[in-house]
């Protein structure tokens, strides 16, 4: 749906350029709700701008629905971007018209019959839950009413993609949680694909399939949230994972950890079903050996359950190493830790 | 004590030809400053017409006309005011200079009202694929509405200190009185009753534009 191939973005200001982008290479498939994930100055907000060219690639290509929009004469491109809905940090609403002209806005500009407007509207501010505030000004509304308004003029236009540009940012954890809601809702029932710029790694957690993580105008991890919430490579992405899921050995666990030589800890994860299965039990029961659990952590991704557990387990060699493939076996993912 | 040779009606033709004056070299200059004014912002660096070469021209030339105090612009335009309207005298021959006076004022207020609105309304235009025209007139404009009143009326009220200058050159219009009876006849109750009608005149626009604006802001 989305493709962007070696894109490159530059900012020239005097004898000062400043790169924003080094090569991007992306791709988000239809149906998907894809997270771009990073810390301020990342070039995040950059690259959203690409998908619907509010910013044009200094070199490289962005394909949005097959098309490439580099080849787009300046009237196509008004005609992509109302494929292409946005939402803001800020929500950017016209204070000076009601909610109804709000959301209206891209019929009119689409010379859409007013019947047609209005029955639109009043479906779409049903779906965001609004209807009775059509006639109120913007200031009259909350943050979290603001955002639901941006979502129903986003998608006004029925797009085909909705880009979120720190939606939530400026929202508190509760209303945060409700627009994300809403916006798997939009993803499920209006199969829309959806593109999530944060750097709230719980904002990712709770709605996305697929995660990139930029640092300093690079892409340095991209993959499927489960896997990394799972095993995060980059240092920046274990910092991100951190804030949402405590994956390491608390320090005073590790100070009392008694280092006795037929003993080794290990880093298991599981995921999916296998996660609820007595697993633990099952390898103590068929080898032996006895498991210490030093840590345990569950969290729930995409419907999906990840346990991220360490465990000390005590035995002769060889048994440790059968216990080890058991677990293995049985599709845990097992790693040893070595202090 | 406030003896006067002024009657009644001449008060009253001096206030119409004050507000006629006032009225058409607004209209007259809002139609030119406007356009203008928005050209400003839409050519300027960043805009969303961006055009170096015409902003560049525009700009100082507004500044240019904008440098001149309108008592020397009036006197320097003198023969073009004859070519347009035959003569240099009269109320008519006033509102030339005026307009040209105004045009360039109300453009660089237009300019500053619109450069108020946030630019993530641009963003977010810009985003539904709207043509530059429709982002000023579905957006720039709306959004700058109640700004735009205040900036007229600031406008207007810079018109009628200017149309009581024009009285020098034989403008007509209140300031014309002041400036004949009150100022060279030593005529007292002419100065102060030209003053007063002119404070009430400011007093009447100022509040009407400020209501204006308060409800065109939704307040």
């Amino acid at each position: 749906m989305i493709e962007m191939k070696s894109v490159y973005k530059t900012y020239k200001r005097k004898d000062v350029t400043t790169e924003a982008l080094k090569g991007i290479d992306l791709k988000v498939e239809e149906g998907d709700i894809f997270g771009v994930i990073g810390y301020s100055g990342a070039g995040k907000s950059t690259l959203v701008r690409l998908v619907n060219y509010l910013e044009r690639p200094t070199d490289g290509e962005v394909i949005v629905d097959g098309q490439v929009l580099n080849h787009l004469s300046d009237s196509q491109l008004r005609a992509m971007k109302k494929q292409i809905g946005m939402i803001f940090q800020h929500f950017n609403l016209l204070e000076s018209k009601t909610i109804f002209d709000n959301v209206a806005i891209p019929l009119v500009l689409a010379k859409k019959p007013k019947e047609e407007i209005k029955q639109r509207v009043m479906e779409l501010l049903d779906f965001v839950g609004l209807r009775e505030k059509a006639k109120s000004y913007p200031r009259e509304l909350s943050g979290g009413q603001k955002q639901r308004v941006g979502i129903a003029r986003a998608l006004a236009s029925n797009p085909k993609i909705l880009l979120c540009d720190e939606a939530t940012s400026a929202l508190d954890p509760q209303t945060t949680q409700s627009i994300l809601q809403l916006l798997k809702r939009v993803n499920q029932e209006y199969n829309i694909t959806i593109m999530i710029i944060t750097h709230e790694m719980s904002v990712i957690q709770e709605v996305c399939n697929r995660v990139a993580v930029m640092e300093a105008g690079e892409i340095i991890e991209e993959g499927s949230v489960l896997d990394v919430f799972g095993h995060p490579k980059h240092p920046t992405t274990k910092n991100f994972v951190k804030t949402v899921i405590h994956n390491s050995i608390p320090e005073s666990v590790k100070r009392s950890l008694k280092k006795t030589g037929d003993s080794k800890v290990f880093r298991v994860e599981v995921k999916g079903e296998v996660a609820s299965e007595p697993i633990v039990h099952q390898v103590m029961k068929a080898h032996d050996i006895e498991v210490n659990i030093l840590f345990a952590n569950m969290t729930e991704i995409q419907e999906t359950t990840l346990v991220i557990m360490y465990l000390q387990i005590a035995g002769e060699a060889s048994a440790i190493e059968k216990a080890v493939q058991f677990l293995k076996d049985k599709g845990a993912g097992v790693e040893e830790v070595v202090e | 004590m406030f003896e006067t040779v002024i009657t009644l009606e001449q008060f009253l033709q001096a206030s119409i030809d004050t507000l006629y004056m006032v009225g058409m070299s607004l209209l007259i200059g809002s139609l030119v400053g406007i356009p203008l004014g928005i050209a400003l912002v839409v050519t300027r660096p960043g805009g969303i017409l961006e055009n170096k070469i015409f902003y560049s021209i525009l700009n100082p030339l507004i500044n240019i006309v904008r440098s001149l105090p309108f008592i020397i612009l009036m006197v320097a335009i003198i023969p073009f005011t004859r070519m347009i309207v035959g003569t240099s005298i009269g109320t008519n021959a006033a509102i030339v200079p005026l307009i040209i006076f105004i045009s360039p004022f109300i453009a660089r207020l237009v300019e500053n009202s619109l450069l108020e609105v946030n630019p993530g309304i641009i963003e977010a235009a810009e985003s539904m694929g709207a043509t530059p025209f429709q982002i000023i007139w579905h957006f720039l404009l709306p959004e700058a509405f109640g700004s735009l009143i205040l900036s007229i009326t600031t406008a207007t009220i810079g018109l009628i200190g200017a149309t009581a200058m024009a009285g020098t050159v034989g403008g007509g219009g209140v300031g014309d009185l002041a400036i004949v009876y009150g100022y060279q006849r030593f005529d007292t109750f002419a100065m102060v009753t030209t003053v007063i009608i002119l404070v009430i005149f400011v007093q009447i626009i100022q509040s009407t534009g400020n209501a204006l604006a308060r409800k065109a802001r939704k307040e």
